[in-house]
């Protein structure tokens, strides 16, 4: 897939561009020539290279959420419902 | 042309894929081993609670979503054919059941384009950076775990749509892949994209104002 049209030298993209790709860039969803300009960009950019480590920082982040712990409550019924499964399985 | 070969800070770091551990979870499972069941529920009830919520408005009803899907999990477990994992497998029967009990319409996102980018103002017309970003993410990734950014982020989290903040919280929280997200919640490739992009932005800014306050 082809997201942009060849400029005529400089850059291959804008930063606009570049910093729409950069979920697809860190997924690898990116066809080979399209990373490649990516990169190039971010090579010769601070401005974008700056902003896709704050994506990666707010990623960072975002995985330090921790998944809220099981209620105990939760945990017993399903226990209970796991057990009445098991035995209406084995009289089936 | 120069070509930068960086090494990404995070795909390193996702966790690993749960297929094979989760192999052994599903002999134990079959063979009727109940602290086999009991892992599975510590590791994904709550999240199969908040994925049942985007479909269902109240947590009582997001709870019977969940547990009913258990139940599915169960009676499916012989018929299972590991075409997925078995967290995938599982995902999907929480988002069917929250969808067949009908309490709400499904969410429904127009599929995007970049707008995000258009319309955010730190874009000039012809697509620069009318101010180029300040410097913080190098400063930030020493403190990651610091209450303060953890709070904003679930904050933001839960300010948006029911579908990003499902996207996020399932890839970027749970850890599941982008290929996983899509089967769980039934919607495609470019549209989950699009969702992550957005949500994992509107996270970044958020962090943004919380370190240059």
């Amino acid at each position: 897939m082809r997201l942009w049209r060849r400029r005529a030298g400089g850059h291959d993209i804008t930063c606009r561009q570049a910093v729409s790709l950069v979920t697809a860039y860190l997924d690898g969803a990116l066809a080979r020539s399209d990373r490649d300009r990516f990169e190039a960009h971010l090579a010769e950019c601070h401005g974008c290279s700056e902003h896709l480590r704050q994506i990666e920082v707010a990623m960072l982040v975002t995985g330090e959420i921790r998944a809220e712990d099981l209620d105990p409550l939760a945990r017993e019924d399903l226990m209970h419902l796991y057990r009445r499964w098991r035995e209406d399985a084995s009289t089936d | 042309m120069a070509v930068l070969r960086r090494k990404p800070l995070v795909s390193g770091l996702a966790p690993p894929s749960p297929t094979l551990d989760e192999r052994d979870l599903l002999t134990r499972l079959r063979a009727g081993d109940e602290a086999a069941f009991a892992d599975l529920v510590e590791r994904y009830h709550p999240a199969m609670i908040r994925l049942a919520l985007l479909h269902v408005r109240s947590r009582a009803v997001a709870e019977e979503v969940a547990q009913d899907a258990w139940l599915g999990l169960l009676r499916g477990l012989d018929g299972f054919q590991e075409r997925s994992s078995l967290r995938t497998w599982l995902f999907r029967i929480v988002v069917n059941r929250a969808i067949s009990t009908g309490i709400r319409e499904r969410v429904h996102v127009p599929v995007g384009d970049d707008e995000l980018e258009t319309s955010d103002g730190r874009f000039s017309q012809d697509g620069w950076w009318v101010t180029p970003p300040a410097h913080w993410a190098d400063e930030v990734l020493d403190r990651i775990s610091a209450p303060a950014l953890i709070a904003r982020a679930r904050e933001v989290i839960a300010e948006l749509s029911p579908l990003q903040r499902s996207v996020v919280t399932l890839r970027d929280v749970d850890g599941l892949s982008s290929a996983e997200v899509c089967t769980v919640l039934d919607i495609t490739e470019v549209n989950q994209r699009v969702q992550l992009h957005r949500a994992r932005n509107r996270i970044r800014s958020a962090l943004e104002q919380e370190v240059l306050s």
